[in-house]
């Protein structure tokens, strides 16, 4: 079985981000990029299991600037197989990504794409839900364990109330939690190994798909500042603020 | 606790603009060692370090190492962290291949040493010294020996000791009295150690020691030294573990730093003798120690790179965040990055550090350059260069770091005095480095005596060519930094030039002018060494910044700024430790010890 693990490079998680002055975006010029932490965690996953016997290859894939290559090189030394990098210098949204792996899965025909929930940027939360419902194939998303059952997959998923187990009939795909697992570090054999591991490069019209945006972004403000908070004296006065000056209850 | 994280922007610049990357992976076997290669690896040891390594730093301290029923243990989570780091392959990242290393640069072995060495000083001492001794071991021993050892120490499944020091003989090793007697196919090694580092824990299954000691029919002096290998347990011919060696820890120091680290007492052949292997030809010991110290030197240098590097983050933290008095330019109160006399400090830190970390990274290279090419001549070159460069740079990082990881402290106001805070932990750890592998006196008299003396200044002299040469790029440039710069760069060259003709010109006529100026000889050179890589940055930044497809101007405005206040502020004492260094002796050696 092959797992196609599509990750997502993005600003490092322990960057302080800035709105450009125009509005028109973060600054991403310079700062540092990474995996982004839940691609990591879903990575990890498909090595866990293909070490334990259930898959026999994995690969990696992204969609981005030829820059992406490194998170790539980074996934196939934790242990992915091969990488595809689908170069673009477009920024892409969740349909159009959720488009572009559609056509790769039909090309590479895995039985399980694992993918992170989110990725810290823009926290969508679309694109494995996308897919899934393009592919017409079962979905366990927000996965906090994931367990094989001949033929199925059963995934723990984390939802308000608690946890909720469903059992998937493959091919299906997988979007990972936070509580997942822990990924590793990576070894430094497998750092020089990667470096020879084979990594093709596609664009978006190779695939025949149309990635044009269906939105438009007005603008991106940095959120308000929280005002200074003030004391008071008793419980009394905190009910009497909240029914009269912020008429919450 | 703090937080450490590597600065991979400027390691990479030094690695691949002033250490040239792009000529080292040119040398045979090297090739493999890219850039981006290169950048995944410091990312990954940048995250080894601060998640694994940095967060056990400050409680190893507080905890210290504990000596019971003669055994010592490390402080909790030096072993599981100690598990990691061999697991992930990093102590074979400079070593052989065909014995399972990576065989990637020195180069690059040490931009990764000064990632475990700022994360957690105590902690790296450990693999520091095992590196050593692979080193030794590569060059010295006999093919059964490395073909027995070997592997588990580039795996890091074993570590190794250097012991040297007993008590009546530290910077004088001719006083060894620790003896060897020949039975066999060993010897049996009897005698007491002191201070050795990492002598006996809990780390790993076996600890190899590297041990000087005498043979009876010894020339008396250093001329009588010989190494040897005891293994703390003996190892089969199979590799497998068997009877322990007679070599037991007697006890451990009390120390103003390094409190995770042990410094142990080590008694040797107590009950019957310990075992061990020569190294090397007998009589010519400490020749073979001479392999481990030299490197254990340039290890000392990026130690204190890297816990200067450390203190400077921790302070930079603390500037943008205390608030305290007000501003020439700003409005209320403001957080004290914005007071002079605090950037002052700051810069220092940030510029001295930088200038080690060029010095370092780029004398790691003539290491590559002389193992690895084919030119005999310009081997030659590379080798007398490293030997002159070895003690200046020891000497000078280390004394550099007590000024910088003690403005750490001082940046913190009251608070850096409070241990808690933990900026008073830099300096106590940085403390050592001017003391083990050779105090600064034994560097200084090295590079006066040794290293200018002996070739009659031929070497440095070249070096001084050198030096000019990027005096004369960066009088091309046409910008105000660069010629700011070059003025007082200009200057320090020329003083050392007179510095080393006076010393030619009079070690003869009065025999305590070397040892009288060698301390401010040897800083006089660690600062225009440091002089000529920030002039050599500032060249750099200055056609970057010229360069309009370069997206990183900030990074390079900032360089060229760093490099302009080493010229102003630290280059200037080239021209105090001149005026020292002409005064010869005489102040110094003129009261008789009585009246001290
Ligand atoms: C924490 C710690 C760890 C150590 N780890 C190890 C280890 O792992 N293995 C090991 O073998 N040793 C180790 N040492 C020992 C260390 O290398 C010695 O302490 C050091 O070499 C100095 O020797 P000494 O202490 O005998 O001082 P001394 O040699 O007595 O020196 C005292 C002072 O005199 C000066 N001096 C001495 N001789 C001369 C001279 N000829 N000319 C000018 N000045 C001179 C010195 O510079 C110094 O300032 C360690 C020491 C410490 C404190």
């Amino acid at each position: 079985m092959k797992i196609l693990v599509p990750i997502k490079r993005v600003i490092d998680a322990n960057v302080r981000v800035h709105v450009k002055s125009d509005g028109s975006g973060v600054e991403t010029a310079n700062i540092k990029m990474a995996m982004n932490p839940f691609c990591e965690i879903a990575v990890e996953e498909a090595i866990r299991i293909k070490e334990a016997g259930h898959a026999s290859e994995i690969i990696v894939i992204t969609i981005g600037t030829s820059q992406c290559q490194d998170i790539l090189r980074s996934g196939l030394a934790m242990g992915a197989d091969r990488a595809i990098l689908i170069e673009t210098e477009a920024e892409l949204q969740p349909l159009a990504i959720a488009k572009l792996l559609k056509a790769i899965v039909e090309r590479q025909s895995p039985q399980l794409v694992i993918l992170g929930k989110q990725a810290i940027d823009d926290d969508n939360n679309q694109t494995g839900q996308m897919l899934s419902a393009l592919l017409g194939w079962a979905q366990g998303t927000f996965a906090s364990k994931v367990v094989f059952n001949d033929g199925n997959v059963e995934v723990t998923r984390e939802i308000d109330g608690g946890l909720e187990t469903v059992s998937l009939q493959l091919p299906a795909i997988v979007t990972t939690d936070l509580r997942l697992n822990e990924p590793r570090y990576i070894k430094l054999p497998n750092i020089m190994k990667a470096k020879k591991k084979p990594l093709d490069i596609l664009c978006p019209d190779d695939l025949g798909i149309d990635v044009n945006s269906r939105l438009k972004v007005l603008s991106i403000e940095q959120p308000a500042k929280r005002a200074a908070g003030i004391k008071l004296a008793d419980v009394q006065e905190l009910m009497d603020k909240l029914k009269n000056e912020a008429k919450v209850i | 606790m703090t937080a450490y994280t590597a600065p991979v922007r400027d390691m990479k610049f030094v690695i691949e603009e002033l250490a040239d990357l792009s000529l080292i992976n040119q040398l045979p076997g090297l090739q493999d060692a890219t850039a981006d290669l290169v950048e995944q690896i410091l990312e990954q040891a940048s995250r080894m370090g601060s998640e694994v390594l940095a967060p056990i730093n400050q409680s190893g301290d507080q905890h210290g190492v504990t000596f019971k029923q003669g055994n010592v243990y490390a402080p909790p989570g030096f072993k599981d962290a100690y598990q990691t780091f061999v697991e992930s392959g990093w102590p074979a990242l400079s070593f052989d291949p065909d014995r399972g290393g990576q065989g990637l640069p020195e180069m690059i072995a040490t931009a990764v040493n000064e990632i475990w060495q700022s994360a957690n000083m105590a902690w790296s001492l450990c693999p520091m010294l095992t590196e050593g001794a692979v080193i030794t071991l590569e060059t010295h021993a006999l093919k059964t020996i490395k073909d027995l050892y070997l592997p588990k120490l580039i795996s890091g499944e074993w570590t190794c000791t250097m012991n040297l020091t007993e008590s009546q003989a530290g910077s004088d090793l001719a006083a060894i009295k620790t003896r060897a007697t020949q039975e066999g196919d060993h010897y049996l090694i009897t005698g007491q150690k002191i201070f050795i580092t990492w002598g006996d824990h809990d780390l790993s299954e076996n600890i190899l020691h590297l041990v000087l000691a005498r043979l009876a029919d010894a020339p008396p002096g250093i001329k009588g030294i010989s190494l040897f290998l005891v293994p703390k347990f003996l190892v089969s011919p199979d590799g497998s573990l068997g009877e322990r060696n007679d070599v037991y820890p007697v006890s451990i120091e009390h120390k103003l730093g390094i409190h995770a680290s042990p410094t142990c007492v080590m008694s040797f052949g107590d009950q019957h003798g310990a075992i061990g292997y020569l190294v090397g030809e007998e009589h010519n010991g400490l020749a073979c120690m001479f392999t481990m110290m030299n490197h254990a030197r340039l290890a000392v240098a990026v130690q204190s790179l890297g816990i200067s590097e450390r203190a400077y983050q921790q302070a930079l933290a603390y500037a943008k965040e205390r608030v305290q008095g007000k501003s020439n330019t700003q409005q209320g109160r403001v957080t004290i990055i914005h007071h002079p006399d605090v950037r002052r400090m700051l810069m220092l830190m940030k510029a001295g550090t930088e200038a080690m970390r060029a010095l370092c990274y780029v004398t790691a290279t003539s290491l590559d350059y002389s193992n690895r090419t084919e030119d005999e001549a310009f081997k030659t070159k590379h080798l007398q260069l490293f030997a002159l460069l070895t003690p200046a740079v020891k000497g000078w990082c280390t004394e550099l770091a007590q000024e910088i990881t003690s403005l750490g402290i001082q940046i913190h106001g009251g608070m850096g005095y409070i241990e808690e805070t933990g900026a008073a932990q830099h300096l106590r750890d940085a403390r050592i480095t001017t003391i083990y592998e050779g105090t600064t006196g034994i560097q200084a008299q090295d590079l006066t005596d040794r290293k200018i003396i002996r070739d009659n200044g031929k070497t440095i002299s070249s070096l001084l060519d050198t030096m000019r040469e990027t005096a004369d790029s960066l009088s091309q440039l046409d910008d105000n930094n660069s010629t700011i710069i070059h003025s007082h760069y200009t200057e320090a060259i020329e003083a050392l030039a007179q510095a080393v003709s006076w010393l030619l010109d009079n070690y003869k006529d009065d025999i305590n002018a070397p040892g009288s100026i060698s301390y401010d000889f040897m800083m006089l050179t660690g600062t225009v060494c440091g002089g000529w890589q920030m002039a050599r940055s500032a060249i750099v930044a200055h056609n970057k910044l010229n360069d309009a497809s370069e997206s990183h101007k900030d990074f390079y405005r900032t360089k060229q700024m760093t490099a302009r206040f080493y010229a102003e502020h630290i280059l200037p004492r080239a021209s105090s430790y001149l005026k020292t260094i002409l005064t010869g002796s005489e102040s110094i050696m003129a009261i008789n010890t009585d009246q001290f």
